[in-house]
């Protein structure tokens, strides 16, 4: 961990101009991934901004029905919010299905959104990386590439994005709002949050420089039945292989989002239309395109299997 | 005492306080973390200066310099340690690679320098300021190119590279019903809880390190030997390790660090190894390739049995032993096995949790499974069928002291449910998962060591045990506390047990499964020389004295323990040593492994819902922890079956997923409901205490009763470890 200084934000606004003037400047919340990059010096940040105090962490009802997610308001507390588990229960499961207890006890909205891929080579400072280190190179794409990503990759990367909860609230059409140093507010929606890797792989999400997520806010509820499906190699505490996060509305329309296929939760709307002709049409059309390794083959057929089993699960 | 005759009734067999479920009597200080660990001996070596170790960027190959110069001025930094400054270092001979790396790097993650701080911080911070520069040499790290040059080891723990006892090759060739399949195991880490941790002090040439390591004795001469000094001079003091399973049998890199920082400093040194750099720093249990040809008759009687085993290590490294089981487990006039070491420039591969054994029954037991679906025999009668009461490569002159495979088959069987099992695979489903149960026969070999002990008893009547035996989670205080008091008939709270030092007398330590026996019975040998010696003070003839109620008892009279020692209390040495006995019997443990897994039909995912096992393994010192021992045996067999494995990247010559989070070990919820069952047997070949070892049994086949379950489940069957879902929906129907 490299030294660095510390200040305590006195509002959203001042943090985001406390980032603008220290460019090496990080917000931390519930550092749940930041700390332990910092300590194998991945992350360096020359300057700390802790944004805990600033309240943020409420669940309000929206003019228009939906729900307004405090940036603070930690994994725990959303999941098992009243509102969430009644009218998001994909979102509630997303998280659930994610960490462990302890981790969403202190992980926030804002920063899971933020938290980094978990990319093995990523992680070691000894082998290339062109997301922790530019022009590197990628060591994933002929190595070790089993949970790597298929759709939207590149030349450059084929890292997942790790996270749960924003494989529900991508499906649920979230918008996350921002605020820039000079006070400006602005509203992105999750299908544009976050960023295929490109040829910048290291830049992940559609934030300008010093931005500050204040909260998510979720459109009003879809009704119907809800379900998120993970996929992983032990029961518990183990990120996604892979995972489906699906509505089946009263109106026989649905929609469907993937985790641990892509640089960003994957959803594809052409997908969505075609759930009345089940989990062979739906995976076809989420996954064309898709470019896999030897190694990482396995998650075409894994997706449609897992499809099934969303859609036979929707009919139990 | 020299244990070289069967024993005979001995007051062990009074089994008043031996055999008990007895809690743990170190359990308070753990819960209460009132149990110093090796990195927080503060209380004994204040004022510590922290190490942290780099290990190499690379596989194989040179370093050409290092630049400490930036390191050095960093804030807090005291000292900057590598091979150009650490002084002439030996090697252990157990160690295969050297300890300290440099200018030659043999593995990666060797460690090549140690930065001493004043805080953690500013020594892990200092440490990124190190410039390294390397030679990148040309290293060898596939395991599938290293078999095709690979070559017959010396030996194999002790033991010929290969046996073979009549034809095989004919036998097999004409047997009637043949199974001949390859499978794969990859290379595992421990992933014990506590990390190789090691506090070192200098009292002139002097040295202590408190440290977290399975063998004390070893680890005195391994130091000795490396910093090329007395071993008089070296303190090794580890009383609480958490967890081992061979990762810590050895001195490591953690310990002699720690040595040459706090000698280079002139205070107190403390190195913990990170996570992510024990996979790749330290040792690891080597991947195998083997072969399995059964050739049996029609109605699945073994004619020939061929196991063949190839694993890769280090140059000067040792093969993993996987085919010693396939030489004693079953009948077969017909046998062979072999054993090829490939060299590879991988990280050290070395002993982990029933080396050998562990990986050598995931490929035969499933072979075996094969069998008796080939044969159309159910494969608990299958196992039973082809059992054999004496070493069936030395013949009968060499019978097994004990051995209930059968009774652990039939009890388990019958405990388990296994009459309910549809033979024929994917024929049961419950909603959306596939239900299979698997069998699997447990083997160990049984192995006894030296062990030495102390016993006092003080004026108060109170006693110590004091010996260098380490208790790495196992028990060994409990057993140790039990064994004195049935001798010395008090109460186990009337004994005092003191482990981990080297000032202690010299113990069998803790590996293969042979603490509990070997250290118990070193207990054992030196209270009957006490009985011996308080009988006489009393005025008793020893043979005739009884010991219960702290009282010695004989010709009417009692006199308390106490009055017999004397206001100035009696302390004695003593240990066991072994005779032959191993040689002239076959000495193993035994066990049968019954699981039951749902696999989701949709995505492959395995859940094993049941697992039951029934053990034979001698006297059982103390049931809760031995069942303790069995049941994280069989979580770390569901561990090997479904999920661990260190994956190589055979570029860059390491193991790419160092940590935690991507090596996966099974979490609570994986592990369903587990029933162990020991069966009642003494052994009295095995020592005067007539125990045997449950540490490592309980893994021996639990991955192979797993894969069995799976396959029949499914109908898939799988030869390639560990059985992730990827595997299992190659194999299944379309969803």
């Amino acid at each position: 961990m490299k030294a660095f200084t510390y200040e305590r934000a006195a509002s959203p606004a001042k943090a985001a101009e406390a980032a603008v003037a220290n460019p090496g400047a990080k917000f931390i919340a519930g550092g749940t991934n930041l700390l332990d990059l910092m300590k194998l010096q991945i992350e360096t940040p020359t300057h700390l901004i802790d944004v805990n105090r600033l309240g943020l962490d409420e669940i309000a009802a929206t003019r228009d029905g939906g729900l307004r997610i405090g940036a603070l308001v930690r994994n725990t507390d959303l999941a098992a919010h009243k509102a969430v588990r009644r009218d998001y229960g994909v979102l509630s499961r997303a998280l659930l299905s994610g960490a462990s207890g302890q981790l969403r006890n202190k992980a926030t909205t804002a920063g899971n959104l933020l938290q980094r891929t978990r990319c093995p080579y990523f992680y070691d400072t000894t082998k290339p990386c062109n997301k922790r280190k530019p022009g590197t190179g990628c060591a994933a794409l002929n190595g070790f590439n089993r949970n790597m990503a298929i759709m939207g990759t590149s030349a450059d990367c084929i890292a997942t994005h790790p996270s749960d909860m924003a494989v529900a609230m991508r499906l649920l059409d979230a918008t996350v709002e921002t605020i820039t140093s000079d006070g400006t507010k602005r509203a992105i929606p999750m299908a544009d949050f976050h960023r295929l890797p490109g040829n910048t792989p290291d830049i992940e999400t559609a934030l300008a420089p010093g931005e500050f997520i204040t909260s998510v806010v979720l459109p009003k509820p879809l009704g119907g039945t809800h379900i998120y499906r993970k996929v992983r190699d032990r029961t518990s505490y183990a990120f996604a292989v892979l995972s489906v996060a699906a509505v089946f509305d009263k109106q026989g329309e649905t929609r469907f989002a993937f985790g641990g296929l892509a640089h960003k939760p994957w959803r594809v709307e052409a997908a969505d239309a075609l759930g009345s002709r089940g989990a062979a049409a739906v995976a076809e059309a989420a996954l064309a395109g898709a470019k896999t390794t030897e190694q990482n083959a396995f998650k075409i057929d894994l997706t449609q299997r897992t499809l099934a089993a969303v859609f036979a699960q929707k009919e139990a | 005492m020299k244990f070289d005759q069967p024993a005979t009734l001995n007051p062990i067999d009074r089994a008043r306080v031996v055999g008990k479920p007895v809690d743990r009597i170190d359990g308070p200080l753990k819960v209460a973390g009132a149990a110093p660990y090796a990195y927080e001996r503060h209380d004994v070596a204040p004022n510590p200066a922290y190490g942290w170790m780099i290990g190499s960027a690379i596989a194989k190959g040179t370093i050409n310099s290092i630049d400490t110069t930036e390191a050095e001025a960093a804030p807090g930094v005291l000292a900057v340690l590598t091979h150009a400054n650490a002084g002439a270092l030996g090697k252990g001979n157990m160690n295969t690679a050297r300890l300290l790396g440099g200018p030659d790097i043999q593995h990666y993650d060797q460690a090549v320098a140690l930065v001493v701080a004043e805080t953690f911080e500013q020594a892990r911070d200092a440490a990124k300021l190190v410039r390294v520069d390397y030679t990148q040499g040309q290293g060898k790290f596939d395991l599938l190119v290293g078999v095709k040059t690979a070559q017959p080891p010396k030996s194999v723990q002790g033991s010929p590279a290969d046996t073979s006892v009549g034809d095989f090759d004919g036998a097999f060739k004409s047997a009637a019903v043949k199974v001949d399949q390859t499978y794969t195991t990859p290379d595992q880490s421990h992933a014990m809880m506590e990390p190789h941790a090691t506090t070192a002090a200098w009292a002139g040439d002097k040295l202590t390190v408190w440290t977290s390591n399975q063998m004390v004795t070893w680890a005195v001469k391994e130091m000795a030997k490396t910093l090329k000094i007395a071993p008089e001079n070296v303190q090794v003091v580890s009383p609480y390790i958490g967890g081992g399973f061979g990762s810590k049998l050895f001195l490591r890199a953690d310990a002699l660090l720690a040595a040459l920082g706090a000698r280079a400093v002139g205070r107190p040194v403390k190195v913990a190894l990170a996570r992510p750099q024990i996979p790749n720093n330290t040792t690891h249990r080597p991947a195998t390739i083997q072969r399995l040809r059964i050739g049996a008759t029609k109605d699945g009687v073994i004619q020939a049995i061929g196991h063949d085993v190839w694993a890769g290590d280090l140059p000067g490294g040792d093969v993993e032993s996987a085919g010693l089981q396939t030489r004693l487990l079953y009948a077969g006039k017909n046998r062979k096995t072999t054993h090829r070491l490939a060299e590879l420039d991988l990280p050290e591969g070395n002993a982990m949790r029933a080396p050998g054994e562990a990986v050598g029954l995931l490929a035969l037991e499933v072979a075996m499974d094969e069998l008796a679906e080939a044969c159309g025999v159910d494969p608990v009668e299958l196992r039973i069928k082809n059992d054999i009461q004496y070493d069936p490569e030395a013949g009968p002159k060499r019978p097994f002291s004990s051995r209930k495979l059968i009774e652990c088959l039939q009890q388990g069987a019958e405990r388990f449910g296994w009459s309910k099992r549809n033979p024929k695979p994917g024929q049961v489903r419950e909603g959306d998962f596939l239900i299979g149960m698997g069998v699997a026969a447990a083997f160990r070999n049984n192995m006894a060591m030296p062990s030495g002990a102390r016993v006092a008893i003080d004026g108060k009547g109170r006693i110590t045990v004091s010996t260098d035996m380490t208790d790495i989670g196992t028990g060994t205080y409990t057993i140790i506390a039990q064994t004195a008091a049935e001798l010395l008939g008090v109460n186990v709270s009337d004994v005092t047990v003191k482990l981990g030092d080297s000032s202690f007398p010299a113990s069998a330590g803790s590996g293969g499964q042979w603490g509990a026996n070997s250290s118990t019975a070193g207990v054992y040998a030196t209270c009957m020389t006490l009985r011996g010696m308080l009988a006489q003070k009393a005025g008793f003839n020893a043979e005739d004295a009884l010991f219960e109620d702290g009282m010695i008892k004989a010709a009417g009279k009692a006199i308390p323990l106490r009055d017999a020692v004397g206001r100035e209390g009696i302390s004695v040495d003593d240990k066991i040593e072994f005779g032959d006995l191993t040689e002239r019997y076959a000495q193993a443990t035994f066990g049968a492994h019954f699981c039951e897994v749902a696999v989701d039909r949709f995505t492959g995912e395995v859940h094993v819902r049941r697992m039951g096992g029934a053990f034979a393994a001698g006297r059982i010192l103390n049931p809760k922890t031995a069942r303790s021992q069995v049941i994280g045996a069989m979580t770390m067999g569901v561990g090997a079956a479904l999920m661990e494995e260190l994956v190589v990247d055979k570029r860059f010559g390491y193991f790419v997923n160092h940590d935690m989070a991507e090596y996966h070990v099974p979490v609570h919820a994986d592990i369903p409901e587990q029933d162990v069952l020991f069966l009642d047997e003494l052994d009295d070949k095995s020592s005067p205490m007539k125990a045997k070892g449950v540490g490592e049994l309980g893994i021996c086949g639990a991955g192979a009763a797993v894969a069995n379950a799976i396959y029949n489940a499914t109908g898939v069957r799988l030869r390639d470890y560990p059985m992730t879902l990827d595997k299992v929906i190659g194999g299944l129907a379309k969803a």
